[in-house]
């Protein structure tokens, strides 16, 4: 018998912003209670009020350093409605898509190969100091040159269609203000072959982890739940840009289908509890103890009828086969499932390098204004909602985000409390190796705490004071 | 030419040592334009009356400082412009204009065609600045149809002052207040209170310069890579004369 203990794990590694996960072990060292909480702060929603409505696309994107690709268009397209543009032009979608697939092709190398790698390679409980990019560089030269130039590539084509690698500007409201030239054209064609077959490699090296660890996989943050993710417009392909809502049940039967997303407010409620910054959504039908969801892209594997590339469609259609067609519930799954979105992303790029409408001059619409407007794509981790209203004057009045991470905060949590109980209850002793699988579930979402905590207003607070005996003293609670 | 010897194009005298023919009228900084040598400055524009106000061009003229924008040329004087003593306190200067305002480069539609960017890009101000943020909390004016205000970004240039009264003949702009509380103010209770148009001079991208006025629904509509300095460092286009 010991005394009940707390274990912080702070700051979580290898992911995108700064959370912690506390662990409560009661007097058996039996795990009693499992947290990720979001410590950061951002606040966006608040203070884009009264900016005007093209600067918002290029604010926005600053919440996050590794795809911000996505919160640009994403708000772009929230921007495109107010604008009164419901079409854009050929050449305006076809460059943003480009600029998006080359987003959620260096994400995914980035978390796959940089964050998750190391664990992947080296084993959870390999020792810290080897769980990191060098080590991987220097145990596997090649693998770390690929992973190193496939994110080069992705980030050159962001370069290309937003003008920088990190927080461009291509987007604006109606359109995109450059097409991409021949010059550049031809020197993306000149190695895109060589990223297909670089993306096959390293899916194979996903999916043959997956199969080779299949009983880990398989008990590691493993559990049913529902699915989120929008889906391509009638045939329910996998759009990573546009298309309409669609949710499953952990059994694969529809929640809602082929909702326009301009609706997401009918069918998502926000929930607010006291120890995060981070909220929770849930179906609003299903309610908050079964209405919860993930996204992403296992999420998305799941939800797809198929993927309109070939390759990335094959290899669809393998993940789905081992879950029996069915939903696939293994977190560590997302990998795979990841690996996959690479592939199709390559495939994407060289479909739309070889389209003469990316040479189009034809860059912006115009249309009657709306005081409303909701953009929605499937970012690099998940479904990302962006919804304004601009006034009259063309400043922002109002401003909700709910992005990949908040989508997935319940299942992480989920995760966090599965993998705490397997892995440290009844244990004497808790290692750092321990705590890294913990982490490692974590790490699987490839969570962007930075993103998930743009909200600003009073949250509710709750301060508990504790006597040396346990028994509680005082409690103040400010509520929302 | 010595000195005191003028001909028909005028005289001379000399910037860093370099010979320049100036005529009769011209400010230290007309002639200097003219011969390919750039003297910075910010409230200073071609076209426009001069103002000597923001201090930015201040040279060394005979020993003394003043500003190469409003000072007259003279014979035979001796100006000194790129001193490791001037650049200090032009970069001084930018800094704090940057630290009155609100200058957030990264979310502003004027970023890469900004003077005072590029200022400060060309004055080599790398560091943060030394100063503590005013941080101004003035609300944007949006009232106009085709115009906004986000007078947080302004440097209290006066250039839309001048271009409004002397090119446009209107008084759209004007100043307001005294000492550290002088600033830019439109005539009215609002942009949309004045006869300001999207037309007028005064609101052309070339006269202010920061992304204080606003032309609306426009920002961003230039590629990164084409903007004005993108191509070069500010005035680079006076010293090319030169080359």
């Amino acid at each position: 018998m010991t005394e009940p203990r707390m274990i912080e794990i702070s700051p979580v590694t290898r992911v995108e912003g700064h959370g912690k996960v506390t662990i409560h072990l009661d007097a058996d060292n039996q795990v009693d209670e499992a947290r990720l909480h979001i410590v950061e702060f951002r606040g966006f929603e608040r203070f884009i009020r009264g900016r005007l409505m093209w600067e918002v696309p290029v604010i926005v994107q600053r919440l996050c350093g590794i795809c911000p690709v996505s919160h640009h268009i994403a708000a772009a397209k929230a921007m495109d409605m107010i604008a009164g543009v419901d079409r854009l032009t050929p050449t305006a979608e076809k460059m943003r898509r480009l600029m998006h697939y080359g987003q959620v092709m260096q994400s995914h190398v980035l978390h796959f190969f940089h964050l998750a790698a190391p664990d992947l390679l080296f084993g959870f409980g390999a020792p810290a100091e080897k769980r990191n990019i060098f080590e991987v560089i220097r145990e596997k030269p090649e693998l770390g040159k690929r992973a190193v130039l496939m994110r080069k590539y992705g980030q050159e084509i962001i370069e290309a269609t937003a003008g920088k690698k990190i927080h461009g500007t291509g987007a604006i409201p109606g359109g995109i203000n450059a097409n991409l030239s021949i010059e550049k054209r031809d020197h993306f064609l000149s190695t895109i072959d060589e990223m297909i077959t670089w993306a096959q490699d390293a899916l194979k090296l996903a999916r043959d982890y997956t199969l080779e660890h299949e009983d880990l996989v398989a008990g590691f943050g493993s559990f049913p739940s529902n699915y989120l993710s929008i889906v391509r417009e009638d045939d329910g392909a996998l759009d990573l840009y546009h298309g309409n809502l669609r949710a499953l049940n952990s059994s694969g039967d529809e929640i809602f289908d082929q909702i326009p997303y301009t609706r997401y407010h009918e069918l998502i409620v926000e929930d607010v509890r006291s120890w995060s910054y981070m909220k929770f959504p849930f179906i609003t039908e299903l309610g908050p103890d079964a209405g919860w969801y993930r996204v992403g892209p296992l999420a998305r594997m799941n939800t797809a009828s198929f993927i309109d590339t070939p390759l990335a469609n094959a290899a669809h259609r393998d993940l789905r086969a081992f879950s029996d067609g069915k939903p696939n519930h293994s977190t560590l799954a997302n990998h795979w499932a990841r690996m996959i979105e690479v592939l199709h992303c390559v495939e994407k790029i060289r479909e739309l390098l070889n389209d003469p409408d990316l040479q189009g001059t034809d860059l912006v619409t115009r249309g009657d204004r709306r005081e409303e407007g909701i953009g929605v794509i499937e970012a690099p981790r998940g479904n990302l909602i962006h919804h304004y209203r601009v006034d009259e004057n063309d400043q922002v009045t109002y401003c909700n985000l709910i992005v990949s991470t908040t989508h997935n905060n319940e299942g992480m949590n989920r995760a966090v409390k599965d993998v705490a109980v397997k892995h440290l209850s009844g244990q004497e002793q808790i290692t750092e190796g321990m705590l890294n699988h913990v982490e490692v579930a974590i790490r699987a979402y490839d969570p962007c705490l930075s993103c998930a905590t743009h909200a600003l207003g009073q949250m509710p607070l709750q301060v508990e004071l504790f006597g040396a005996d346990g028994s509680m003293l005082d409690s103040k609670t400010q509520s929302s | 030419m010595s000195p005191d010897q003028k001909n028909e194009a005028g005289f001379t005298f000399t910037i860093d040592g370099v010979e320049v023919t100036a005529r009769a009228g011209q400010t230290i900084l007309e002639a200097a334009d003219e011969a390919g040598i750039y003297i910075p400055r910010l409230c200073d524009h071609e076209g426009l009356r001069h103002q000597g106000s923001c201090r930015v061009c201040t040279v060394k003229a005979g020993g003394r400082s003043v500003a190469a924008c409003t000072q007259p040329a003279e014979a035979g004087q001796t100006v000194e412009n790129e001193t490791a003593h001037l650049t200090k306190m032009r970069r001084d200067l930018v800094e704090m204009l940057f630290h009155e305002g609100n200058h957030l480069c990264p979310i502003c539609e004027a970023s890469g065609n900004c003077e005072l960017q590029a200022m400060a890009y060309r004055l080599d101000m790398t560091d943060a600045t030394r100063f503590p943020y005013l941080e101004p909390c003035r609300a944007v004016d949006a009232t106009h149809p085709d115009i906004a205000l986000d007078t947080n970004r302004c440097i209290s240039c006066g250039r839309c002052i001048r271009a409004s009264q002397d090119v446009d003949g209107k008084g759209v702009f004007g100043y307001v207040g005294r000492g550290i509380h002088r600033r830019v103010a439109v005539n009215g209770d609002n942009l949309a209170d004045t006869d300001a148009e999207v037309t007028d001079h005064a609101i052309s991208s070339e006269v202010c310069p920061v992304g204080c006025i606003i032309r609306k629904r426009v920002g961003f509509a230039t590629p990164i890579g084409e903007r004005k300095f993108d191509k070069g460092l500010i005035g680079h286009e006076i010293e090319e004369k030169r080359k």
